[in-house]
């Protein structure tokens, strides 16, 4: 699957974001991480391609996750579900 | 006709001043969900909502073209619809809308996870009554096969009280 990288001088953890790339509260999230100059990881599940889609759902049904988006994902087992600045920023201890 | 970003903001701007709505106030927010509704509409030829993953099947994503089933309960409730492209007077007044839950039904969010209709039948038959009544739209007469009437009529846009039931009667002439 496409995951595209983004940079940032805070990487203690390791931060992977299931998004859309139209949805105004996954590009708020984004900005947030990149405010907080925080490196992370998303794939955006609406440019996916019909096979990686589906393996991306599975996924995201696998980890129980709530069904919208920004899906947050913390060192592959916290799990934050929308734009919730505070409980991102508690989880990555900022 | 071609789809622009001026398109997409009159056709909400008329849509929020018909029903008492107001666009999201944060500009760079609403620039950002008009741009993923003008992303839609050129993928899948209707604008669906910009925070939910459409399938691109128009039947599948039926509830989430934007103004979605979901819109008007969700400002009512929350002040806010689910991506804050509308919101209320209070809302707007503020400047910062907030996220709010999901009510969309779950099984329509990812019909990939739905069991196949073969292994549904056996659980669910499809002979059993569906509980639809006909409703009618006391504004523009029209008329739909539904549970509940429609959050919003999709011809005229009145709002939900606008819907009577149907119901036949055959009376006989007596005299």
């Amino acid at each position: 699957m496409p995951v595209t990288k983004v940079e940032g001088t805070k990487n203690t953890h390791r931060v992977f974001l299931y998004t859309l790339s139209t949805c105004g509260w996954c590009k708020r999230t984004k900005e947030l991480l990149e405010e907080k100059d925080v490196s992370y990881e998303y794939i955006d599940v609406d440019v996916l391609k019909a096979e990686e889609r589906k393996a991306a759902i599975e996924d995201l049904h696998k980890r129980n996750a709530p069904l919208g988006f920004p899906i947050i994902i913390i060192d592959d087992k916290e799990l934050i579900s929308g734009y919730q600045p505070e409980k991102i920023l508690g989880a990555l201890e900022l | 006709m071609t789809v622009t970003i001026e398109s997409v903001r009159q056709r909400a701007e008329s849509d929020a001043k018909s029903r008492g709505h107001y666009l999201n106030p944060d500009p760079k927010f609403l620039q950002d969900l008009l741009e993923g509704l003008k992303t839609n509409e050129d993928r899948y030829g209707y604008p669906s909502c910009p925070c939910r993953p459409a399938t691109g099947v128009f039947e599948q994503d039926r509830d989430i073209i934007c103004p979605c089933d979901y819109r008007d309960p969700d400002v009512a409730e929350y002040g806010a619809c689910y991506c804050s492209l509308y919101v209320n007077k209070a809302v707007y007044d503020a400047g910062k809308p907030i996220p709010i839950p999901e009510r969309r039904p779950a099984e329509k969010m990812f019909p990939e996870l739905a069991p196949k209709p073969a292994e549904a039948k056996t659980t669910a038959p499809t002979s059993q009554p569906t509980g639809r009544k006909l409703w009618y739209c006391k504004q523009c007469g029209y008329v739909v096969f539904l549970e509940d009437a429609p959050y919003i009529c999709p011809i005229c846009k009145a709002k939900k009280e606008f819907f009577a039931e149907v119901r036949l009667e055959i009376q006989q002439k007596t005299s």
